[in-house]
């Protein structure tokens, strides 16, 4: 099957969680003043939830500019460590690959590759192809919310605010690789919880994920490891992946 | 055009767009120089492990004990599916529950 599509598809649970918080976020944006024509122009040029969500709570003129480039850039700061996790992803792809693909990727197919990736290979396409969906689908519930204002139902009725964090503990524990992750993975995870309460914006996922790394670098480090680094394999896009494909 | 953009929207929407980009290409750009074994290399294999984490737990902690709840019938249903959606529709069923037993 098309890498494309296999990456749609396996972000269909992510992209419904998406417009349930699209079709909130979009009311909300409406209420503060934000026409529809913005709304689309952040939808497609940012592509980020919660630094569009900041950005709307500063949206209140005169537009304060440069603060809301600040707020941004804290609460994206996690993008920096997502892209470089996806390298070996993009290894040895050309620039515009690169180029073209990062502006698509969310939280939501990055997760979504990863563990593929993981599960035996995925490509650029398999991200850009979850990217889409996403950005379809974000876009749509943005904007329907922002036109319908309140007309839509409280999602949290139905626990779809709870969807997201469903879908990620799940993912999380797909990456698991063995007791080696335990002391890394408590240690991003008290960074974590401990960083959302002290810092501004998301900063907290960039204190857990780098903290967390650095400790799994720290334990090679003490133990000197005896077996020669991994070989990195390339993992062919028109191969099929083995297994469920529902990841 | 007047009414579609506020005044300086156009600013910050582009200068919010242009920062975010800059973080998502330049991370991989820079992990693309980073050396491709050693200490280096297991930072990189260690940040999905850590950045998913440190994304899911504090909002699972928010979730309270119905969180708590959904988030035991979603390991449930993974290790026996390995299915997303099942997982998910089984983590919302579960909140979905307790809120309806519990808050009306």
């Amino acid at each position: 099957m098309n890498e494309w599509i296999k990456g749609m598809q396996a972000n269909i649970p992510l992209a419904v969680s998406a417009m349930a918080y699209g079709g909130v976020f979009g009311v909300l944006s409406g209420n503060q003043g934000v026409s529809w024509a913005e709304m689309l122009a952040m939808d497609l040029l940012m592509f980020a939830g919660s630094a569009q969500l900041v950005m709307i709570e500063m949206w209140s003129a005169p537009l304060p500019v440069f603060e809301i480039g600040l707020a941004v850039l804290i609460v994206n700061m996690r993008y920096l460590l997502i892209g470089a996790s996806l390298q070996p992803v993009f290894d040895g792809r050309p620039f515009w690959q690169k180029a073209l693909g990062m502006h698509l990727v969310a939280d939501e197919n990055w997760a979504v590759t990863i563990a593929a990736h993981r599960n035996g290979g995925t490509c650029p396409a398999f991200l850009t192809g979850g990217g889409l969906l996403l950005l379809v689908a974000w876009t749509a519930s943005t904007i329907c919310g922002n036109l319908l204002g309140g007309q839509i139902a409280e999602p949290e009725r139905w626990g779809l605010d709870f969807a997201f964090v469903a879908v990620f503990a799940a993912l999380s524990l797909s990456l698991w690789q063995g007791k080696d992750d335990l002391l890394p993975w408590l240690v991003a995870a008290g960074l974590a919880v401990a960083g959302e309460q002290l810092l501004p914006g998301k900063l907290y996922i960039a204190l857990g994920g780098i903290g967390g790394a650095l400790a799994a670098v720290c334990i090679d480090i003490l133990r000197k490891p005896e077996h020669p680094p991994e070989t990195d394999e390339h993992y062919n896009c028109t191969a099929e992946i083995g297994g469920e494909d529902n990841r | 055009m007047k009414d579609l953009f506020q005044l300086g929207a156009v600013q910050a929407i582009l200068l919010a767009a242009g920062l975010t980009y800059a973080l998502r290409l330049g991370g991989l750009l820079l992990a693309d120089r980073l050396p491709k074994s050693g200490p280096a290399r297991r930072f990189l294999d260690s940040l999905p492990g850590t950045i998913l984490l440190s994304l899911t737990v504090p909002g699972a902690l928010h979730a309270g004990v119905e969180g708590m709840i959904g988030l035991g019938a979603c390991l449930l249903v993974y290790f026996r599916t390995r299915n997303l959606l099942s997982t998910m529709a089984a983590g919302m069923l579960g909140v979905c529950f307790f809120r309806w037993f519990f808050h009306g």
